[in-house]
């Protein structure tokens, strides 16, 4: 039994947000209590006032690299960041070594996080076999394994022959196929946003045409078969606006997009720092502002990090020879919560992003909820709390962010995933062993 | 002037007085070329590395002759004969070379970026002899001394620089260097190989040879990479010729007496006609002289040279 006493209880998909007391037990929510705090609880206490009471976070965008690249990062690693970062829930992408394309893969990914693991990892298989874009895997044994989703993240679905088949077998199933959507050739050899800084600093381009045809393409594909299909890590102005006007259309298209896009901007390559360099790239200062309006208005449907560990020496090199990607399990709460300060985003909304919104997307039953019933996944997160983000806090085994030394606001005071403990920075309050 | 830098990366960092010390520098210089014997022991006792990553003969001969002139032992290091292919890190073949302890390091890398790079990890001097399409200084520099010498100044003059400006980082350095000395700069191409952005450096866009070249003052023909033709940014070397190459006629809208670069290797008869290379207003090798004057004064001044004075 655990009484989280005295926070603002904001739970968007039960419409509540307002103060009060959670109780949890044997692993599920039990139930909301307004009014005094009970006395003499029969349990472990968490005090929480000034501090918000939210579903546990869920980040449907991260890398884990386990099996296969485990000196990046491994399942315990990933799961201790994300505890640290607010998050109960994780799905991780396929491509691993072997790639997670075979239902054996499934399994092992899920034996481990349930070992190793501290918050609960929902694995998402690849839509094609080796992420070599040619045959379709084996859908409904790998779903029937624990995969929620399809991707062949890292790399785009080059045929849109096989994206429409792979979308029009998976409907009446409903599969989710989610894109990383790029026109290879157009991006081709490209290191950075085709833009002025690409242009000053004599760096190759990657044009937003390339993720802008490849969004089209989804967008028509899902048109012309009538599925279902979610955009990766949008990163462009016209790639929001395609999926807004997907939206409109009636059509099941759904997006996401990542902190470091309504955060930075490809300023941020200056002296050629392979920290600021990913895939899809640090864009233009419209595209930044295009991807807060998406937020905004409720074009984009979930914010995730795309956590992408990377160890230090393939970062400590020539720009064009770095690799792709940054960690984020640990900064994305803040700076989601940065969204909040021109009182655009209501804390409901960020939590609808963070929580409730990957839920949703993902089908995940008694995640993304407080309601009675539903899993005792719960974050009380600190929104004034000041912290600077420093190296030796990292808990990934890689430390390739950008974010290092930024002095950021809000944190996750303590993370609660199936009723235990798992993270802790407040005082007198100890992490579940 | 006081020379405080450690390295020279890039002329974007590069202010005006800068500019004109170094090239007041590489005159004092050029006098030593002038002499009967072409040596001076400025550098005795210093070793210059030139690590080249990328095949280029030509700037790496005038950093060698740059450094023997002054004195230095010169040692050439390039990929081909070295551990690259055998996967090496850049930082580690660079390692490789700094524990030997050069004081200079002269690099010419593929990749932008690579010398700056470098230089947060290393604690010699380095000189950026061309990084992939960012910066190519000491070309930049002798490019503006080359119009000095033949101009008497470059302020207000109208530049024209024409061919491959996407992947070119001579243009990327001859921005700083005559776009600050206050030179009008005209950038023409193929638009596939002409980007937009380059509008915000103030130069003017054009893919029409003929405004261009028109009154022009100097003509900067760039080499185009015929091995880039797979990826056809234009529909043939004959169909650039057409449009871009530099001929009589085109030439005659310039200036009566304006002058014709090229950083070199000439594709003679593609972007530069056969009897234009060769003409009287051709400062081709002149810039090929300049240039070891320039990075002599780059070396001498990163060495701890204080002023030209001989």
């Amino acid at each position: 039994m655990l009484l989280i006493r005295g926070g603002r209880v904001i739970d968007p998909a039960s419409r509540r947000d307002e103060e009060g007391h959670l109780v949890l037990s044997e692993g599920k929510v039990r139930e909301f209590l307004a009014g005094e705090a009970p006395k003499n609880f029969p349990g472990r206490v968490i005090p929480a006032e000034g501090k918000w009471v939210v579903p546990g976070l869920i980040d449907m965008h991260v890398h884990l690299r386990e099996p296969g690249y485990e000196w990046k990062e491994d399942i315990r690693s990933g799961t201790l960041a994300a505890a640290a970062g607010g998050f109960t829930t994780l799905a991780c992408m396929g491509n691993t070594k072997p790639v997670n394309d075979h239902p054996e893969v499934t399994r092992f990914i899920l034996d481990k996080a349930r070992t190793e693991g501290a918050v609960n990892v929902f694995p998402v298989a690849a839509v094609t076999r080796g992420l070599e874009g040619k045959e379709m895997t084996d859908f409904t044994e790998l779903s029937e394994a624990g995969a929620v989703a399809f991707s062949d993240d890292g790399k785009p679905v080059a045929s849109a022959l096989l994206m429409r088949r792979a979308m029009e077998y998976a409907r009446p199933f409903g599969y989710l196929i989610m894109t990383h959507s790029e026109d290879p050739e157009l991006a081709e050899g490209g290191a950075a946003h085709e833009g002025w800084t690409a242009q000053r600093l004599g760096l190759p381009g990657i044009p937003a045409a390339a993720e802008d045809i490849a969004i089209a393409r989804e967008i028509l594909l899902a048109r012309q078969t009538g599925g279902r299909v979610h955009i990766q890590h949008i990163s462009t102005r016209m790639g929001v606006d395609l999926l807004r006007m997907a939206k409109r259309a009636g059509l099941a298209v759904t997006g996401e997009t990542a902190p470091q896009y309504f955060t930075l901007t490809d300023a941020a390559l200056e002296g050629y720092d392979t920290n600021a360099k990913m895939n899809p790239p640090l864009r233009g200062e419209e595209d930044r502002m295009a991807i807060l309006e998406g937020i905004l208005d409720g074009t984009i449907d979930a914010v995730a990090s795309d956590h992408a560990p990377h160890e230090d020496y393939v970062k400590r090199c020539e720009f064009v020879a770095a690799a792709n990607g940054i960690i984020g399990l640990q900064t994305s709460l803040p700076l989601t919560l940065a969204l909040l300060a021109g009182g655009k985003v209501s804390p409901s909304r960020a939590v609808d992003l963070l929580s409730a919104g990957p839920a949703r997307l993902l089908s995940l039953k008694g995640k993304g909820t407080l309601a009675p019933g539903a899993d005792a996944d719960v974050t009380v997160v600190d929104p004034d709390a000041e912290w600077e983000f420093r190296k030796e806090d990292i808990l990934s085994k890689s430390r390739n962010s950008p974010f290092i030394g930024w002095k950021l606001r809000g944190r996750a005071a303590v993370t609660i995933c199936g009723g235990r403990i798992r993270h802790s920075c407040q005082s007198g309050i100890d992490t579940d062993g | 002037m006081e020379w405080r830098r450690r390295h020279v990366l890039g002329l974007s960092d590069f202010r005006p007085e800068e500019i004109e010390f170094v090239v007041d520098t590489a005159r004092s210089m050029e006098e030593v070329l002038t002499r009967d014997i072409k040596k001076v022991p400025a550098l005795r006792g210093k070793t210059v590395v030139n690590l080249f990553f990328e095949a280029s003969t030509r700037t790496r001969t005038s950093f060698e002759m740059a450094g023997k002139r002054l004195s230095a032992d010169v040692v050439n290091f390039s990929s081909s004969t070295s551990s690259i292919t055998k996967g090496e890190t850049l930082l580690d073949t660079a390692r490789n070379i700094e524990a030997m302890t050069p004081n200079i390091l002269v690099i010419r890398h593929y990749a932008s970026g690579a010398p700056h790079f470098l230089s947060r990890h290393l604690s010699c001097s380095i000189v950026n002899a061309g990084d992939g399409a960012n910066e190519h200084p000491s070309q930049g520099l002798l490019d503006l001394y080359t119009i000095l010498k033949a101009k008497g100044k470059v302020a207000g003059l109208k530049i024209a620089i024409v061919g491959d400006i996407l992947h070119s980082r001579v243009v990327r350095s001859d921005l700083h260097s005559l776009g600050r000395m206050g030179a009008r700069l005209w950038l023409c191409g193929p638009e596939t190989l002409l980007p937009r952005e380059m509008a915000r450096t103030g130069a003017t866009l054009t893919s029409d040879i003929r405004e261009a070249v028109r009154d022009a003052d100097a003509i900067i023909m760039l080499r185009i990479q015929l091995e880039r033709q797979k990826t056809s940014f234009f529909p043939s070397i004959r169909e650039y010729c057409r449009r871009y190459g530099l001929n009589r006629a085109l030439f005659s809208l310039a200036k009566d007496d304006a002058v014709i670069m090229h950083p070199g290797p000439i594709n003679r008869g593609v972007e530069l006609s056969d009897d234009l290379a060769d003409c009287d207003q051709s400062r081709i090798l002149d810039q090929v002289a300049s240039g070891v004057a320039v990075r002599m004064a780059l070396l001498y001044l990163l060495a701890g040279g204080s002023h030209a004075a001989h």
